[in-house]
């Protein structure tokens, strides 16, 4: 009960979000998120088959659109995620440090980290085609030459155990070469992926390119790996081998292309690797001649 | 137009001496093999018996793989990348040497026209295999950080439509960059593997570095699914390639795929039209349309459709059918019985779905697999004809308004190996070229190969890329 100097706060309501709106899960599910600590915070959507389905159509709708802005413009996009995150570092800090157990101190560092990424992706948007693409000098008059493009619809399970670095070191990359993602978040920790959603809806992301579902990975998961109009899929939120073998069986009905799971440091430098998972490479060839 | 006549002029095939029968090759030696059937190689033009192979099951397998993975941790893996340079150029000369021979060898046992494995196919052998030799003391050059490891052991299974080319494709990256290989090659095509086998043996390549296992897909599959195998590369059918995909699930075993294809090749109004005829049959024609890149889909802006079609039948009623080995052919023959039928079974539904078929006049030899180049008008998106890879001489047309549309329908198919632009516009080409999902884009020039250009798909052609710098990628761990 307040009293009269004490102000009631207001709660905020998460929901999932998709084609760049927040919608409760058709399914009207919702399910308890407690802190490390157990102490209630939140009921969030828990995102059924229907949930997922509509974010990969979303997500489908929003790929051509995406991937034919130019790297320039992209880079400039991921950039403006950084700088919204930044206003908001407060909430992520708080949230960070109630969902992992965290020290306030050390969830700011993590959410400093976590920007710090996006700032870093933001940068590969114009340098991948230079650093991946290829001048090929072949043996005849042809000018041939090779050039990165976005895969398509990527699925990403995300970590379980980092809510806000480790979903954000999977999305990063998928998104800065112009894939359009949908992300599982962590179930337990699912507030900080929330936010982040309100990040995206409030910077310059078009609405699709980012969905993010809360709910289990175990139960979404299958939906999203036999998906048709997914190309490809991040598992590295399914720490169960035989679940994440299981996922692997059914991405093959349409050839996806598969990372699996592995012990990852969120903290460390993150590489090539995720960027380039979520290329393809086109080779194009022209006569020379007069 | 009536036919010139040609008198004939047959390559010899004196040069290539034919065992009557071949063990496997591992560890360095022609070994019997253990528990298969052998199995008889045939020409596809004459159905003649050429030699009988032998047939790897499970053991046979298990015993390659082990002599590869021994050559892996006792010789090539430690060995200085330059000498393993060296050893890749002495075979990049050895094929070059006997690169008369082996063209023959191809010709023979695949039924491809001489012309095209002396000029195209052979050729390129030997250029991946000096491409790649450079690569072998320059990997912390290639790209993928500055220490890049060899996956191990690495299984690989190509398919019949270019035995010796997709070998080279397969093996000579695998070798640069440190790996041992043991390589499948098709049941109907094994004979260049087995030459092959010989040039390593010339070189004096350590024992075990390659091994080559012949037979049919229960072979491959053991190779695919041998939990030695650090490494596993196909090239085939999307169906296989699917198995492939979900056999290797769970494992940490490095995949590369490359699968079929329905390019699409799209002419505009503007296009020149001489190179567009020429480059349109050999989209499709070449090597008897058994290209996972053929231009399978002709997709022709409906203003010039009526010039586009007269002018491309006359000139496939100058193509001549017949003995793969004579230099005059241009369309050899099928590979195998098999691929006949499933050629005549999609033919014949795109007769019953309400297409238009044509061939010009042409009289087929009496023994071997044959087939006459063969165009489809009147072809809908829906049709079967232009939506499943048929992997023979047999063109789909269809028709389109707007660059627009033009995307579109190329787009229109779960393939996205490569396409094809045929228009004098530099502009347009390049727009054309972005939008296309397509891992090869052809402008004005169709079916280009080389070792130092990528190769591979999008969507369900598979994954990894052939070639090049990201050729080697995929060998390398890292």
């Amino acid at each position: 009960m307040p009293t009269d100097t004490q102000r009631l706060e207001v709660r905020k309501t998460y929901k999932l979000y998709v084609g760049g709106a927040f919608p409760r899960s058709e399914s009207g599910r919702s399910y308890v998120v407690n802190s490390a600590k157990g102490k209630f915070l939140a009921n969030a959507s828990q995102a059924s088959r229907k949930d997922a389905r509509d974010a990969v159509v979303a997500a489908r709708k929003a790929f051509n659109g995406w991937h034919a802005r130019t790297a320039y413009n992209r880079g400039q996009v991921l950039y403006r995620i950084a700088e919204v995150m930044e206003g908001r570092h407060q909430q992520f800090s708080l949230e960070v440090s109630q969902s992992e157990g965290l020290s306030i101190s050390k969830a700011r560092a993590v959410v400093d980290t976590s920007i710090d990424r996006w700032v870093w992706y933001a940068g590969w948007a114009d340098k991948l085609a230079q650093v991946v693409g290829s001048s090929n000098p072949v043996a005849g008059p042809y000018f041939d030459f090779s050039l990165p493009e976005a895969t398509g619809v990527v699925a990403v399970l995300a970590p379980q155990d980092s809510s806000l670095l480790g979903l954000t070191s999977v999305i990063a990359p998928a998104i800065v070469s112009g894939n359009t993602v949908v992300a599982v978040s962590s179930f337990e920790r699912p507030l900080p992926a929330i936010t982040l959603g309100e990040v995206m809806a409030t910077s310059d992301v078009p609405g699709g390119v980012v969905n993010i579902l809360t709910g289990s990975a175990s139960e979404v998961g299958p939906w999203l790996a036999s998906h048709m109009d997914v190309n490809a899929i991040d598992l590295c939120g399914i720490p169960s081998e035989d679940e994440a073998r299981d996922l692997e069986i059914a991405a093959a009905d349409n050839l996806k292309r598969v990372r699996r799971p592995a012990e990852e440091d969120w903290s460390a430098d993150q590489g090539l690797s995720r960027l380039t998972q979520y290329l393809e490479l086109k080779t194009v060839w022209h006569p020379i001649g007069v | 137009m009536s036919r010139f006549e040609y008198a004939p002029a047959p390559e010899s095939r004196a040069i290539v001496d034919i065992k009557s029968s071949y063990g496997l090759f591992i560890n360095g030696q022609f070994t019997d093999a253990g528990d298969g059937k052998p199995f008889k190689t045939v020409s596809p033009a004459s159905e003649e018996v050429l030699a009988e192979v032998s047939e790897a099951g499970p053991a046979d397998v298990d015993k390659a793989v082990r002599a590869a993975r021994k050559a892996f941790d006792k010789v090539w893996g430690p060995m200085a990348g330059r000498d393993r340079a060296k050893y890749l150029f002495r075979i990049a000369r050895l094929i070059q040497e006997r690169a008369r021979e082996l063209a023959v060898l191809e010709s023979l046992d695949n039924g491809k026209p001489i012309r095209e494995s002396r000029d195209v196919d052979i050729p390129l052998v030997a250029a991946h295999f000096f491409y790649y030799a450079g690569w072998a003391d320059k990997l912390e050059y290639a790209g993928v950080g500055d220490d890049p490891q060899p996956w191990g052991v690495a299984g690989q299974v190509i398919p019949w439509n270019f035995p010796m080319l997709m070998l080279a494709w397969k093996i000579a990256p695998a070798l640069a960059a440190g790996n041992t290989v043991v390589l499948k090659p098709a049941e109907t095509t094994p004979l260049t593997a087995l030459a092959f086998a010989e040039i390593c043996q010339q070189a004096d390549l350590p024992p075990g570095v390659v091994n080559i296992v012949t037979g049919a897909g229960r072979t491959g599959q053991a190779l695919v699914e041998h939990p030695d195998v650090n490494k596993v590369a196909f090239t085939g059918s999307t169906a296989v390639g699917r198995a492939i995909a979900k056999s290797v699930a769970g494992t940490d075993k490095a995949v590369t795929l490359e699968l079929g294809g329905k390019a699409a090749n799209i002419v505009f109004e503007d296009a020149p039209i001489d190179q567009t005829i020429e480059g349109i049959v050999n989209g499709i024609f070449f090597n008897q349309g058994h290209v996972c890149c053929a231009g399978s889909r002709l997709l022709v802006q409906e203003s010039v459709y009526d010039e586009v079609l007269a002018r491309l039948k006359r000139r496939m009623a100058t193509l001549r059918v017949g003995d793969p080995l004579d230099k005059n052919t241009d369309i050899g023959a099928i590979n195998s019985a098999a691929q006949l039928a499933k050629i005549r079974e999609l033919s014949q539904i795109g007769e019953d779905e309400g297409a238009e078929r044509w061939s010009p006049e042409c009289e087929l030899p009496a023994n071997g697999f044959w087939f006459p180049p063969t165009v489809f008008t009147g072809v809908s998106q829906a049709h079967r004809i232009a939506r499943e890879e048929i992997f023979g001489p047999v063109l789909s047309v269809l028709t389109f308004r707007t660059p627009a549309e033009a995307v579109e329908k190329a787009n229109n198919t779960p393939f996205g190996l490569s396409a094809g632009i045929w228009t004098d516009k530099g502009s347009r080409i390049l727009w054309m070229a972005n939008q296309l999902r397509a891992g090869v884009v052809w402008a004005n020039t169709f079916n280009r190969f080389d070792p130092t250009s990528p190769f591979g798909g999008y969507k369900e052609s598979g994954y990894g890329r052939e070639g090049g710098r990201h050729g080697l990628e995929a060998y390398l761990a890292h």
